[in-house]
């Protein structure tokens, strides 16, 4: 039997560059976008051929669910861009994992394919991006001072130091507060990588366990589920990036009339 | 008891231990959206994809204990 390890194979080297056999598939799902892109940007026309209908099938249902999110049509179509290639990044990378072939064809000793997921760099690089993707819109949309009051609550504080014993009270709570916003800053990166890590590698042991139990029709159920998980887990992802960019981008609620 | 049997043992205890909230969580989940489709079938397509986000989010805490579980050595 043999159970996928946490970290990813090296297959080979490019100079001293080890190249995982994670980073093999992910340069496969990059690859299947730009094809598909390429062709659908050459076919693009206002009578839309039949691919073209069923992109905007697609595009239709995300923007449904991304305006439930944000609100409002305009924010939607700025973040459009990050979380929807997110979102078809993440569920095209993970259906690729259940191809036949992925941990069946090998180098050596090690598989030549491995869900892209499984990688916790990948995920812990997405999560980054997402993060401080989202900060730095909130930097540029609500203004540096704005942002940064978020997190170290000094000029609340200054504000409240004519209006009584009260208010400074208050804002002296509001800047601890302000600290476990910090805290919780990083665990959004922790939580967001290790949930879609989780997911994908812990189903790619099971399918492993199950085939090595018996190679034939017991592993079919569990690989319909993780095809339900691949497109649950993208949505998630996905979904909580938008949140975090929409969150970002809101001026902290009543802070002008902030009495 | 010698350093392989600890590690087994831990690795039992926080799979099963890990289990019970987030076993709890889902069965109240799916239980509760049951009911209100129960009441108000009409409501099942705009109930079930957001069931189905929570018991992703609940599922992701057995799925840190299990990632603990391959951390263990």
């Amino acid at each position: 039997m043999h159970i996928p390890t946490l970290a990813p194979e090296v297959i080979f080297h490019i100079g001293r560059f080890p190249v995982t056999n994670t980073m093999v598939n992910v340069w496969l799902a990059i690859v299947v976008f730009f094809i598909i892109g390429l062709i659908l940007r050459k076919r693009l026309a206002i009578k839309p051929g039949k691919m073209q209908n069923f992109m905007e099938y697609f595009l239709e249902i995300m923007l449904g669910y991304f305006d439930q999110v944000t609100g409002d049509r305009k924010k939607t179509m700025r973040f459009l861009p990050i979380a929807g290639s997110v979102f078809f990044f993440i569920l095209l990378s993970n259906w690729l994992g259940l191809l036949p072939g992925t941990g069946s064809i090998t180098i050596g000793q090690n598989m030549l394919l491995r869900p892209a997921n499984t990688d916790l760099n990948l995920t812990v690089a997405m999560a980054l991006v997402s993060v401080i993707g989202s900060h730095l819109y909130g930097l540029f949309t609500v203004g540096i001072f704005t942002h940064l009051n978020k997190f170290v609550q000094i000029g609340t504080l200054i504000k409240s130091l004519t209006k009584g014993p009260v208010a400074i009270f208050t804002a002296v709570v509001e800047m601890v507060v302000g600290v476990i916003e910090m805290i919780s800053e990083v665990a959004k990166v922790l939580s967001l990588s290790l949930r879609l890590f989780g997911n994908i590698f812990a189903g790619e042991v099971l399918i492993s366990v199950l085939s090595s139990l018996m190679g034939i029709i017991v592993p079919t159920p569990f690989m319909l589920l993780e095809l339900l998980v691949g497109l649950i887990q993208a949505g998630v992802f996905a979904m909580l990036t938008l949140v975090y960019l929409t969150v970002m981008t809101t001026a902290p609620h009543g802070s002008e009339e902030h009495r | 008891m010698d350093h392989e049997s600890v590690v087994t043992l831990a690795k039992g205890l926080t799979m099963a231990i890990g289990g019970i909230g987030p076993a709890l969580a889902i069965g109240r989940l799916v239980a509760k959206a049951m009911e209100a489709i129960g009441r108000n079938p009409e409501a099942t397509d705009k109930l079930f994809v957001p069931m189905l986000l929570g018991a992703a989010f609940a599922e992701a805490i057995a799925i840190y204990a299990l990632v603990v579980v391959f951390t263990l050595k």
